[in-house]
């Protein structure tokens, strides 16, 4: 493999990935409508919200929040929601006292069926080493103070299992439904870099 | 933002839970093309992971300017390719070169293009 990094008059990779695409079309192996397709699916219609809805109905039904933890993939599925990426989603529990993070420190990982594509930040090679060395401290640059008797678990992704956090139900949402509920799990909350708030 | 997307609809809500998941066209391009390969069996997402852990590897043993993570992406795709014997780098990095060489303000809808274009039929 040629080192591309250095080389300054190679074409950018916007050029490069015009080339492969009308080589591969040639061939037969793609189609524009097929990849404007799957471009349209994880721009528009899989995103966090999936994965809030997941959160909402763990909060509301405990006997769905126990197959959850035990089995992610399959609750996940019963839901509606599978795909690439999301063969293994493992899910594990915020409390009082344990608060789990993600990251993926080899590549950028991450649940798709349920968050979408990755945010930036979450494919930044200082998020991906910072996360495991020193959790606590990038967390708060994140916005995120946790008191120092919560332990901090950081999940590294692999090929065998993407993580999904499962956070803590607000107080003072007792009243609401599962909808209102969803809508207040933000993807940053999922991923265990924030926690929800009652809005 | 150059990527064009409903205003209204279902677009609506992955955003308001986060930014756009691609800078430019060209990485959703990129993006969608490991998808369809995936698909067709050209090879598994863990075939790819590994290409891309070692694309982003080479680069953050020398990193060189701004992390992009689909450029990282593309490469990854141009190596699995060129294993699998399904294009190889040669093949691209001519046909790239010919379309870098195109004249400044080329735009895909508004002239008559080459034989080389990639929208035009089969």
């Amino acid at each position: 493999m040629a080192d591309h990094s250095h080389t300054t008059d190679r074409p950018s990779p916007a050029v490069r990935a015009e080339a492969l695409e009308s080589l591969l079309t040639e061939r037969g192996l793609v189609k524009s409508e097929v990849l404007d397709g799957f471009i349209n699916r994880f721009v528009n219609d899989v995103g966090p919200m999936n994965g809030a809805k997941v959160v909402a109905k763990a909060w509301v039904d405990d006997d769905y929040r126990a197959q959850l933890l035990t089995d992610g993939t399959g609750a996940i599925k019963e839901l509606g929601f599978a795909g690439p990426q999301g063969e293994h989603i493992v899910v594990v529990e915020n409390s009082d006292d344990v608060h789990n993070v993600v990251v993926c420190t080899l590549c950028s990982c991450y649940p798709w069926p349920v968050l979408g594509l990755p945010p930036e930040w979450y494919k930044d090679p200082a998020y991906r080493s910072r996360m495991v060395r020193e959790p606590r401290t990038l967390l708060s640059e994140m916005g995120l103070d946790l008191d120092d008797s919560v332990e901090v678990q950081v999940w590294d992704s692999s090929a065998e299992n993407r993580y999904l956090v499962l956070p803590q139900r607000p107080e003072g949402t007792e009243d609401l439904s599962e909808d209102e509920l969803a809508a207040l799990v933000t993807r940053d909350a999922m991923v265990g870099v924030a926690k929800v708030s009652a809005g | 933002m150059a990527l064009t997307l409903d205003i209204e609809g279902p677009a609506a809500p992955p955003r308001l839970n986060g930014e756009l998941v691609f800078d430019a066209p060209w990485e959703g391009r990129s993006f969608a093309m490991a998808m369809a390969l995936v698909e067709g069996g050209h090879f598994t997402w863990d075939d790819f992971r590994d290409h891309l852990i070692a694309a982003v590897q080479r680069w953050e043993s020398d990193p060189v300017g701004e992390y992009r993570y689909y450029e990282r992406w593309q490469e990854a795709l141009e190596s699995i390719v060129e294993e699998r014997a399904i294009v190889s780098e040669p093949e691209v990095d001519a046909l790239a070169a010919a379309y870098a060489a195109r004249p400044p303000g080329h735009d895909h809808g508004d002239h008559d293009h080459g034989d080389d274009h990639h929208h035009h039929d089969h």
